[in-house]
């Protein structure tokens, strides 16, 4: 194993002091965290940066619910709570969700195909270290006079232009972030495309990275949209422009076409690296290889391609014609198709498998069952004519928290499971993994279930109080809600007590059915790693070579 | 033997599976609450309720089918029952099967969609007019073939009650939040065509018992249509995000049979005449203060509060305000056109002559504006025109 760890490191290193210090760490805080440039570093960072935007979004998650407790105003301004639906979804997406698929990138896509670091390590420091900037600069429009922003996170205008002088760094906010994932984005195909080790060809990545390759095109294609559109809001209230002002000559249902060409692409972008994780850990614990490899990788072309084609779906009541309302209720139902198929060769990669059932396959699983729920709420959607009664009503809300909650989150917290043991060296506590599994499934169909009922019902989204009608659901909505919250603690506990204190050692291989050369290296996995390319053969990945 | 074994334990856990659905998508309903869309009371809305139907239970009996699957594997090939994993990676027989069944059942599903859809943007025909414009935070309502238009705003009961921290226990209010000054009345059995706009932001026009909501953009004008079945009251809510008081713009929808409803168009003809009138005469001080102040209560007080002292920094505080004490044309120009960019809108297509100038005197001599000026409505409708 000698020659992966890599005794004798060359890349953009100051040898003269670091010979004998085996992993090459460099010393002192502020050169290790904050100028590295060591793709396990900022993996690192942009992990620890997205749980901590998990949190500040989640309590005001926390808040929404609380007010959401009974009829009636208790707690704050309906004023505030826009503010609050609005800043916790842009936290969600921009600052949690995101930052965490791109952290796992750092970590684990140079593991994965033998590459010693990313293509562009500087740019990777500089793409995490702009996120702290953006999203201080977004949380603090909160204390400013006029209020953060309280459009809700689609900005939607005339709306979004009522906000006031703090809307300028809600858009800048908004560009830094955007810059920030197009470098993260350049630097993974750039890492992909070129630096894969020798034998490591297309079609032997891991699912993994190939979504997470597919990830990356989307974000190069849609974020500059999403710029555009918000540098057009900001003219439209700062400079006197009138793209979205009717008055002025200008369409407030452009901005909507602009926003969701962009808002459809990364609803994919939080859920396709899901795909590629669950694709890993469910052949690791069924001790079996992934079913149907290629057409995984083809299923995860297609819904990126269709992805690009059904945005005004989100528009069905806006008032389109009827040919463009029919072509995107045809083009959004043919997204079932890839997503279909994904699912059943799940299912089939742990039919007459040897399963286990280990915290990351616990999380996998639910995520299977839970995103179909939410994918076969999404068709519902798709059928224009209901969607008339279901659009912004709290089955929408429902819809996409199931797929974000227990899709995307849930898939995040498999592979933190998964991987810790590689990252830390330790092993976590497999007891109180279950715990929070368990209570994090329990809870969040008790959470956002009901809202299914609440809004076939007719309570609309977006609303700070409701009819006396819509109390039982809210109530257990909200229980559910905060006994989820409270159940993500044990997630900190679980980390900090297997990268502190656990006395479980882990090996390298740390998962029986385990395959790909992450497990290669030694678990904690060194500083440096691959300096000199392993030589991939077929059989060593975690999926089998005969598609 | 073990085939068998497989078929029973799959047999099992499909009896399990659909009892978990069951409890999911049937039980709630024997809690008392409503679970499911309404059926409504148009054939659109029938429509739209029973493709929600078919397209439920089609994901029902999918997700049954893969969650059975799923569920035999985990109770037969464990690890701790000595099960030894199999090595097989693919079949193109099973992938373009799985492949081509959800075309198929996509394509049934969308037969039924295109039909209901077609009828629903098909306004033709139509036997009366209705033009629905959103306000922040009201809707208005012109009937286009007659003298009738008014405001429809929450009812006060609801707007005391919805304060933060009013101490009133919603339960204990008729329909709240989901009740109006002036309902919507319209005729039962005629198609009514409806043209949706806004006025400053976007909101959303939506009754369930239609079976549709439509977006009120500004500068567009959107078309929509029902014919209602039965008398009743029907109650919807605005369903488009629309600044702080989105939650409170209710739509309460009187239908009522056809005599009945010429009856009520004539009582409001009448109505209008004789609002024409008022506005051409001279008014009292005392009449204006009275009329301002209860204008004032259901048009202003949700921004500029009771008190004329605002909500800084969005609503500015009318007591003391340059503009409420200064220049009475400046004011009215205020009040009729709005602000631009902000909250404060245009109330010149929104109330008439009289009701502004009540509220004008109201504002400038309560809250301790003594400005002592009396507006009249001729003094609005002038600078109006001009
Ligand atoms: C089978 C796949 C899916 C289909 C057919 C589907 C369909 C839809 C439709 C039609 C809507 C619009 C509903 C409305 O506003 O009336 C919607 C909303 C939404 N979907 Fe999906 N969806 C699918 C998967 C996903 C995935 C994978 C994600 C994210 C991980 C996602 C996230 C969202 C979000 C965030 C919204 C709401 C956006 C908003 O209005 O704020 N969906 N979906
Ligand atoms: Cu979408
Ligand atoms: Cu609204």
């Amino acid at each position: 194993m000698s020659s992966i760890t890599g005794d004798d490191v060359t890349i953009g290193h100051d040898e003269a002091h670091a010979h004998d210090d085996h992993d090459h760490k460099p010393e002192g805080f502020l050169a290790r965290w904050v100028f590295t440039t060591n793709h396990k570093d900022i993996g690192t960072l942009y992990l620890v940066f997205a749980l901590l935007m998990f949190f500040i979004g989640g309590s005001m998650a926390m808040v929404i619910r609380a007010e959401l407790f009974m009829p009636g105003l208790q707690l704050v301004e309906p004023d505030f709570f826009n503010q609050m639906t609005t800043m916790h979804a842009l936290i969600m997406v921009f600052g949690a969700v995101m930052p965490a698929w791109v952290g796992f990138a750092n970590w684990m896509i140079p593991l994965m195909v033998g590459a010693p670091d990313m293509a562009l390590p500087r740019m990777n420091n500089w793409s995490f270290w702009i996120l702290p900037f953006a999203f201080t600069m977004l949380l603090s429009t909160l204390f400013m006079d006029s209020g953060g922003p309280a459009a809700g996170w689609t900005l939607y205008p005339p709306l979004s232009l009522q906000t006031g002088d703090s809307f300028a760094f809600v858009v800048f906010a908004v560009h830094m972030m955007g810059i920030s994932s197009i470098m993260g984005a350049i630097n993974i195909i750039a890492t992909i495309m070129n630096m894969r080790a020798p034998g490591m060809t297309l079609l032997r990545m891991p699912l993994f990275v190939w979504t997470w390759l597919i990830t990356a095109y989307l974000l190069i294609a849609v974020m500059p949209v999403l710029a555009g559109a918000v540098t057009m809001l900001l003219t439209d209230h700062f400079f006197g422009t009138s793209f979205f002002n009717a008055a002025g000559g200008g369409d407030p249902v452009m901005f909507q076409h602009i926003f969701w060409f962009f808002g459809h692409p990364e609803v994919y972008i939080m859920i396709l690296p899901a795909f590629g994780v669950v694709s890993e850990i469910l052949p690791t614990f069924s001790r079996k290889p992934l079913f149907g490899y290629a057409a995984m990788v083809y299923a995860t072309a297609s819904i990126a391609f269709l992805s690009f084609i059904v945005w005004a779906h989100h528009m069905f009541t806006v008032g389109m014609p009827l040919e463009g309302e029919l072509f995107f209720m045809y083009a959004t139902m043919l997204i079932a198709v890839p997503t279909g198929v994904k699912v059943f060769n799940w299912v089939s990669t742990m039919w007459k498998g040897s399963m286990t059932f280990e915290t990351p396959m616990l999380f996998s699983i639910g995520f299977v069952v839970l995103f179909t729920i939410g994918g076969l709420s999404g068709l519902m959607l798709a059928i224009s004519a209901s969607d008339l009664q279901y659009h912004d009503t709290y089955f929408v809300v429902a819809h996409f928290h199931y797929v974000l909650v227990p899709g995307a989150v849930f898939t995040l917290m498999a592979g933190a499971y998964y991987w810790l043991p590689k990252w830390s060296g330790n092993m976590y506590s497999e007891r109180w993994g279950k715990i929070h599994f368990w209570l994090s499934t329990i809870s969040v169909n008790v959470l956002f279930f009901p809202q299914h009922y609440l809004g076939l019902a007719g309570m609309p989204r977006r609303i700070p109080d409701y009819a006396p009608q819509f109390a039982d659901f809210n109530m257990w909505s909200s229980l559910g809600g905060f006994a989820f919250g409270l159940s993500q603690l044990i997630f900190v506990g679980v980390v900090i007590h297997c990268v502190f204190f656990s006395k479980q050692k882990a090996t390298a291989q740390v998962w029986e059915g385990a395959k790909g050369l992450e497990w290669t290296v030694p678990s904690p996995a060194p500083h440096h790693t691959f300096t000199t390319p392993p030589k991939v053969t077929a059989g060593m990945v975690a999926h089998a070579d005969d598609h | 033997m073990k085939k068998q074994n497989t078929f029973i334990v799959g047999l099992a856990v499909l009896v399990a599976v659909s009892v978990a659905f069951w409890l999911m998508l049937v039980a709630p309903m024997y809690t008392g609450n409503e679970i499911n869309m309404t059926r409504g009371v148009s054939s659109l809305s029938r429509e739209h309720y029973s493709l929600h139907m078919i397209i439920l239970w089609v994901c029902a009996v999918i997700g049954i089918l893969v969650f059975t699957a799923m569920f035999t594997s985990i109770v037969l090939h464990r690890k701790s029952k000595g099960h030894e994993p199999a090595q097989f990676s693919h079949s193109t027989k099973a992938e373009i099967v799985w492949t081509i069944i959800p075309v198929l059942i996509l394509i049934a599903m969308a037969i039924p969609a295109t039909s209901a859809l077609v009828k629903m943007e098909t306004p033709t025909g139509a036997e009366m007019t209705v033009k629905v414009t959103g306000f922040q935070w009201k809707w208005k309502y012109e009937y286009l073939e007659d003298e009738v238009g008014f405001v429809s705003t929450l009812a006060a009961d609801s707007n005391a009650a919805r304060q933060l921290g009013s101490g009133i226990d919603p339960t204990s209010v008729d329909n709240y939040l989901l009740a109006v000054d002036k309902p919507l009345v319209l005729p039962v059995g005629r198609k009514i065509k409806f043209l949706i706009t806004a006025d400053d932001v976007i909101h959303a026009w939506w009754v369930p018992a239609f079976g549709w909501k439509r977006d009120a953009v500004p500068g567009f004008i959107n078309e929509a249509w029902v014919r209602i079945d039965e008398p009743g009251t029907y109650r919807g809510q605005c369903a488009e995000l629309c600044g702080k008081d989105h939650g409170f713009m209710p739509i309460v929808v009187e239908a009522v049979e056809e005599d009945e409803y010429v009856a009520w168009v004539e009582s409001q003809t009448v109505a209008h005449v004789a609002a024409t009138e008022e506005a051409q005469r001279a008014w009292d001080f005392d009449e204006l203060m009275d009329r301002g102040e209860s204008v004032y209560a259901s048009q202003c007080a949700t921004c500029h509060q009771d008190d004329g002292q605002g909500l800084a920094p969005a609503f500015p505080a009318l007591a003391g305000s340059t503009v409420a004490t200064g220049p009475l044309e400046e004011h009215i120009r205020v009040v009729l056109e709005g602000r631009e960019g902000t909250a404060m809108q245009a109330f010149g297509d929104l109330l008439t002559p009289s009701d502004i100038a009540a509220a004008l005197t109201y504002t400038r001599n309560a809250f301790g504006n003594e400005t002592g000026d009396v507006v009249q409505p001729s003094d609005i409708a002038g600078i109006n025109k001009g």
